[in-house]
């Protein structure tokens, strides 16, 4: 058997497990293992200008591929700088694994220079953690950690490695584990039958039925399964912000998506239905408004494969714990093979009245002929990417902006912080998914509050050639912070204005990008044309937007789901 | 209502300050916890009591399997079960009051385990009730110093937490 030193192994770890990018940033504890990773050429290491962004980076190749991320950093301000970023993984269920130097293990507890404790500060944002305590347990822990952060209700993992567990004169022999056997972890395999009977009998009968899907189901891969179970009964059908892509957009059954910003006839249709089934969602505070309003008539299907995820907001009346994959595909053999038939005059009347809703407010905003209007920036993004780009965003009105404008009919296209609700995500995220998929259009669509969270990156881009295209929705203020300011504190903008903006244009032409600017209405189209058209450049545009320009709808405070502001001035 | 919960946990470093820290994170409560290896030297039995609501105990159990190191975990107080705590306290003990505290501590089946000229410190094992009841008994004026393990418990009948 080979004889390799730990850090060696660490880095055959990863070779072996198929990782094929890392991202991260080297400095003393972890320089074993940068030297390693410079003795070879299957593992390639993208060097961020923050840690931060090393994360959020890996967070976006996972989300558009599906695969776990990958960060090395090294200890103290560097394993801490990956905290955010592990926090927005965690609140989304992406899967990564962090890896993290550590002072020597002599040295642990003693106040040394570059020591965290990484362990105990990452414990409330990471799925699991562990810390190496010999050499040789470096390809096991490996093993273990990518086997957890991808399997069951995927998330962060992070490994923290002292420095003298990668000293490269001690030298163990290397063998990779095929399997890897957790006694007290082993994630449901498939829903109980006898349960998924009951659902899909109270599916069968049910008047006013709504499928309300989640990120989960992008997650566990279970599009397919979802769209032709919902296809098969005819039902409507509404996502959350993390589930958007996880079925068709453009497809008549689609309500769009529910909650605090979602659509005016998502939320009458959830708050109105008998019946509704959840499934990979999990009824968080800005889907339900308040708990015990919520949906008063109708009882609750939710499957998840996190059991903690049903019944913690809001009662299930079916709890289904498993893959939604594999539950969704007995659902569907069961919907077919049933005698019974879904009430089809209940059914047209119960579409009678969301088409209703629909018509009632339809996502209209006001136009303009002055000020650029920011929806209009994305309706004609969707147009001319034929809604097939990749899109990230930061948080903010332009999130909500991006989310309910831009076409999606793909899932893993529409990437960006929905649980964290992380500023600073969009530009590192997009560099991500770009490195591995360069043919494809990456949009970040970002704030000018937002944007300059992670700036930084834009050198980053230079250095690794990733040619995405940033569309700065440019309010002059922290948008959402104003429109709450707006509605609830009487308009005083307490710190919400951006006082002294860069001159972008020769912020990104100084990183060797190319800026445009746009401020005029008419400038728009050909613009955002020339800008697409340049395959090969970061090109930063940056729009001047409606300075006063608020999210609709909005959902009352405190109220029931039906209880929305449709515009400034229409409540209902 | 009060619940106790039992653990077996992998007996590793970090593993109990997980289970800490979820209760915290978490805002439940924890009211008792105890811990100690068993006679399976790779696992650690651990007993929390707490107060919530079915929903929230609900919870706790859910977000407590979810730890990796937790293999197994039961709520004693779902079924019948025997509970115990261990407290030592020590009692200003002079004159006529040494006679008295003994006769107390006598009708609580506790031990007096050490004494001095003016001190006594006695020994006394049971649920929690009766350990509340001994210290009101003998009056909170005279208590020096009190201790408590937290609660252990274990399922009546042939029922066991193990693997």
């Amino acid at each position: 058997m080979e004889l390799l030193s730990g850090a060696d192994m660490l880095i055959r770890s990863l070779q072996d497990e198929g990782i094929e990018y890392i991202y991260g940033y080297p400095g003393g504890a972890a320089l074993h293992i940068y030297d390693a990773l410079f003795r070879q050429d299957k593992v390639k290491h993208i060097l961020v200008r923050h840690e931060q962004a090393a994360v959020h980076m890996a967070d976006g190749y996972a989300r558009a591929t599906g695969k776990p991320g990958t960060v090395l950093v090294t200890s103290g301000p560097g394993a801490t700088n990956t905290i955010t970023g592990i926090a927005t993984a965690f609140m989304d269920s992406i899967p990564m694994v962090v890896l993290c130097g550590q002072v020597a293990s002599s040295l642990i507890g003693e106040d040394a220079f570059q020591e965290t404790d990484m362990i105990g500060v990452s414990r409330p944002v990471v799925k699991h953690n562990l810390s190496v305590r010999h050499p040789q347990e470096i390809p096991e822990a490996i093993r273990k950690a990518y086997h957890i952060a991808s399997t069951g209700r995927p998330g962060p993992v992070v490994v923290d490695i002292p420095k003298d567990m990668t000293t490269p004169n001690e030298r163990y022999e290397y063998s990779y584990p095929k399997k890897v056997k957790l006694r007290s972890y082993n994630p449901a395999l498939r829903g109980h039958s006898g349960q998924i009977k009951k659902a899909v009998d109270m599916l069968l009968a049910a008047k006013r039925p709504v499928i309300y899907a989640g990120g989960g189901v992008i997650l566990g891969k279970a599009t397919e399964q979802l769209t032709e179970l919902t296809r098969l009964l005819g039902y409507p059908l509404t996502n959350t912000l993390m589930g958007i892509g996880c079925y068709p957009c453009s497809d008549k059954q689609h309500l769009g998506w529910l909650g605090m910003h979602g659509t005016y006839e998502a939320n009458m249709t959830m708050h109105h239905s008998d019946l509704i089934l959840a499934v990979g969602a999990r009824f968080d505070d800005r889907v339900t408004n308040a708990t015990e309003k919520f949906c008063p008539g109708a009882r609750i299907v939710h499957i998840d494969i996190d059991p903690a995820s049903i019944s913690k907001t809001i009662d299930a009346d079916v709890p289904i714990v498993g893959p939604v994959d594999s539950v969704l595909n007995e659902m569907l053999s069961l919907v077919k093979s049933a005698k019974e038939k879904p009430d089809a005059d209940a059914l047209a009347a119960w579409w009678k009245q969301i088409d209703e809703w629909r018509a009632f407010h339809g996502m209209r905003y006001e136009t303009s002929d002055e000020v650029i209007k920011p929806q209009e920036v994305v309706e004609m993004l969707s147009r001319l990417t034929n809604g097939e780009a990749f899109v990230t965003s930061d948080v903010g009105q332009h999130q909500m902006f991006a989310a309910q404008y831009y076409k999606f009919d793909k899932p893993n296209r529409w990437i960006n912080s929905g649980g964290l609700g992380t500023m600073g995500f969009g530009l590192p995220a997009a560099m991500g998914v770009k490195l591995t998929h360069p043919d494809d259009e990456v949009l970040c669509i970002t704030g000018e509050g937002s944007i300059q969270m992670n700036i930084q990156e834009l050198s980053t881009c230079k250095q690794y050639d990733l040619p995405v295209k940033i569309i700065n929705l440019n309010n002059q203020a922290l948008g959402m912070v104003k429109q709450w300011q707006d509605m609830n504190y009487e308009s005083r903008h307490s710190q919400s204005y951006m006082e002294s903006l860069p001159d972008f244009m020769k912020l990104v032409e100084a990183y060797g990008h190319v800026g445009i600017r746009i401020e005029r209405k008419e400038d728009l189209e050909p613009k955002l044309k020339e800008a697409l058209a340049m395959k090969d450049k970061l090109v930063f545009v940056d729009i001047l937007i409606d300075r006063f320009e608020h999210v609709y709808p909005m959902q009352v405070a405190r109220g029931s789901m039906k209880d929305m502001w449709l515009s400034k001035t229409e409540r209902v | 209502m009060r619940r106790i919960i039992s653990v077996l946990l992998e007996n590793e470093p970090g593993a109990l300050s997980r289970v800490v820290g979820l209760f915290s994170q978490r805002n439940y409560n924890i009211e008792t916890l105890t811990v100690a290896p068993t006679e399976d030297e790779t696992l650690s039995r651990l007993t929390v009591t707490t107060t919530g609501s079915d929903k929230v105990i609900e919870q706790i159990t859910k977000q407590l399997n979810k730890l990796i190191e937790v293999v197994k975990l039961v709520d004693l107080t779902e079924g019948s079960h025997i509970e115990r705590e261990l407290m030592l306290v020590k009692l200003k003990a002079t004159g006529s009051q040494r006679a008295e505290i003994k006769r107390t501590v006598d009708i609580f089946r506790g031990q007096i385990v050490d004494v001095t000229s003016s001190v006594y410190t006695v020994q006394l094992a049971g649920s929690s009730d009766k350990l509340d009841g001994f210290v009101q008994a003998v009056g909170t004026s005279g208590v020096l110093e009190v201790v408590r393990t937290g609660v252990s418990g274990i399922a009546r009948g042939e029922k066991v937490l193990s693997l």
